[in-house]
């Protein structure tokens, strides 16, 4: 039975992407914020909006007692955690399954199972998944980790086992490196996650980072909707995602494909999902799983012509997944900019009021953000101010596109991330598709390969601004 | 809630010269703000009613109802309207606000009444926890802000106390 009433507990541009497709449904929305959040969009959006703490996240959007409370007193049939905050929290799914609040994700059971890198690790390997070479769980003795090192070979990746997104990872080059490199991961991850365990896998130099979306209904049916190619990112933050990646040809999307949806039904997963892998130029590797909703999942949506978002809310009021998986066609191709409240040189965070906003249209356009005029944006949260994301029949009509899209797009006020990617989109490598989780590293030594005066035509300068 | 009540809230509202009032009542919401231009309603836009004139007309009534309404923000004192030693507890929770310990008890506090700091003056219960929210003043209470049973988010204002003593 459809839901009458959604709660949102989350902020920004993904509670009103959650908040439209409840509208699109019928169903009625209650969202909450922070004081810092009055003025939010996903307020004003709402049918109901409820104040729950002061401007921390750990005091509002992180306060699980606070969003249940929310939840209650407003009647609703279920919450959507969006992602980040509470997305992946499975004590959190598990207080909504006890107050008879339907959680918009997997089980608790998955999410802890997926959350727990190490493990995750070890069940993937079991239901087939290709693993990068590494250890088996977690690594207690340094004599542990210099066998799997000679096992493996140099060099490797100490992970943490409770950390994931890049967090808690440190790299080894030399069996010298090792054991300080051990401690220093061990204690950063108790420091940052209460859990200092970590594991080990092979490192590989320049990977690309593909992952596919997946989608499974409470019934067992599961499909997969392609790949994502997300290899441009800093400090390992995406900036810059498209679909399908170059470099997978049909046959390796029906093989990573056809893998990824067997091991999500053997754990039992439902709801909407993205596997992780990278891949070294001949086989992909399991990195990890994410239970959750993406930020770039529209990039899927433009090309697989799905609503991702809408399809979370009918599984989980348990409604089938109604299409097969030869009925998923990846038509043309779609790029996703993350723009950024930051300086795009120096990556400095720029909030400030927005004084004038002007979004570009035309064919295969579609911007998500909660920036209007006028709005402050508060400090407290994290840069994300708009997904700037097109679609065109061939790659290099979608790179055109987004280039003069970004070009037109002006916001005044704050400094953003538009130069940067502007800069990304003309760079020979990414118009090649020579793309690689190093891209930015190699960006910033590089960018005088691209001339500035002939890669910023004069209508760039309505779009970066002071603040 | 009928136009004989929104009128006798308008009413209250500009006795008490509050700036500005909030209720919430399943899916009706009402916020009334003194001395404002009328704001021409938009859907999913906050209603605000003009109380001066008192609006007489049926229509205000009758769309205050029946309009989506989107809500902003929590109402706050203004300093203007409110004497300077008027202390407002507001709720630390979001929860369900009730008046006294239990359906048959007396409420902790009746307006008049003079409290300390710690005194009881309501419990607002949040996931079947009833969390007893004590006065940080001493004072005499003033007014009541919120009906018994009644929803409140984090930092709605439930009473005003005049700091002081008898």
């Amino acid at each position: 039975m459809m839901f009458k009433r959604v709660l949102i507990a989350n902020r920004g541009e993904i509670a009103c992407r959650i908040i439209w497709a409840c509208q699109e449904l019928g169903i009625e929305t209650v969202t909450v914020f922070s004081e810092a959040d009055r003025d939010a969009l996903h307020v004003q959006l709402a049918d109901q909006a409820i104040c729950i703490g002061p401007p921390p996240a750990s005091q509002s959007y992180l306060n699980v007692p606070a969003v249940i409370s929310a939840a209650e007193i407003s009647d609703v049939d279920a919450i959507h955690p969006g992602y980040g905050f509470l997305a992946e929290n499975a004590h959190f799914a598990e207080i909504c399954e006890a107050c008879n609040i339907k959680f918009i994700g997997p089980s608790p059971e998955v999410i802890r199972l997926m959350g727990d890198k190490a493990r995750a690790r070890a069940v993937m390997k079991a239901a087939g998944v290709p693993v990068l070479p590494g250890s088996d769980g977690i690594v207690e003795t340094d004599e542990e980790a210099r066998a799997v090192v000679r096992r493996i070979g140099l060099p490797v990746m100490i992970k943490a086992t409770a950390g994931g997104g890049g967090r808690g990872m440190r790299i080894v080059h030399t069996e010298a490196e090792l054991p300080g490199a051990l401690e220093a991961a061990r204690s950063e991850a108790q420091a940052a996650f209460g859990e200092g365990g970590v594991y080990i896998e092979k490192y590989i130099e320049e990977p690309r980072h593909i992952e596919v979306q997946i989608l499974a209904d409470e019934r067992g049916h599961v499909v997969h909707l392609g790949e994502r190619e997300c290899s441009i990112q800093r400090r390992h933050q995406k900036l810059l995602e498209e679909s399908p990646s170059v470099v997978v040809t049909p046959e390796m999307r029906d093989e990573l494909g056809a893998i990824a949806v067997r091991a999500a039904r053997q754990i039992g997963y439902t709801n909407a999902g993205t596997m992780e892998f990278l891949f070294d130029g001949e086989q992909f590797y399991f990195m990890e799983m994410n239970t959750r909703i993406q930020v770039e999942h529209p990039v899927t949506e433009m090309v697989v012509n799905a609503d991702l978002v809408r399809a979370q809310i009918l599984i989980a009021a348990g409604e089938p997944i109604e299409f097969d998986q030869p009925d998923v066609v990846l038509a043309g191709h779609a790029i996703e900019c993350r723009i950024n409240a930051e300086d795009p040189e120096t990556f400095a965070p720029s909030p400030g009021t927005i004084t004038a906003l002007t979004i570009p249209g035309g064919p295969g356009v579609r911007v998500d953000t909660a920036l209007y005029p006028g709005y402050t944006i508060p400090p407290y949260y994290d840069s994300l101010v708009a997904k700037v994301i097109v679609h065109a029949r061939r790659r290099d009509i979608a790179i055109a596109r987004m280039r003069r899209v970004l070009e037109g797009f002006a916001i005044q006020g704050i400094k953003t991330t538009i130069p940067l990617h502007l800069g990304i989109l003309q760079h020979p490598d990414f118009v090649a598709g020579r793309l690689s989780t190093h891209f930015m590293e190699h960006y910033a030594h590089r960018r005088s390969d691209v001339e500035p005066a002939a890669s910023q035509p004069s209508s760039v300068r309505s779009v970066s601004s002071e603040a | 809630m009928d136009l004989k009540e929104i009128k006798q809230l308008i009413r209250l509202v500009d006795e008490k010269k509050f700036a500005e009032f909030e209720l919430e009542q399943g899916d009706f919401r009402l916020r009334i703000k003194r001395n404002e231009a009328p704001i021409i309603q938009r859907a999913g836009e906050p209603l605000t009613v003009e109380p001066e004139p008192l609006p007489t007309s049926d229509n205000d009534a009758e769309h205050s109802s029946s309009t989506a309404v989107a809500s902003a923000a929590a109402p706050t004192v203004d300093e203007d309207v409110v004497e300077t030693d008027l202390h407002v507890v507001t709720s630390p929770i979001v929860g369900t606000f009730y008046r006294a310990p239990s359906p048959t008890a007396d409420p902790f506090v009746q307006e008049g009444d003079w409290v300390e700091p710690g005194t009881i003056l309501c419990i607002v219960e949040a996931m079947k926890i009833m969390n007893e929210i004590p006065s940080d003043v001493a004072g005499q209470v003033v007014e009541i802000h919120v009906e018994n049973a009644q929803p409140v988010e984090y930092g709605q204002p439930l009473f005003s106390i005049r700091v002081g003593r008898p």
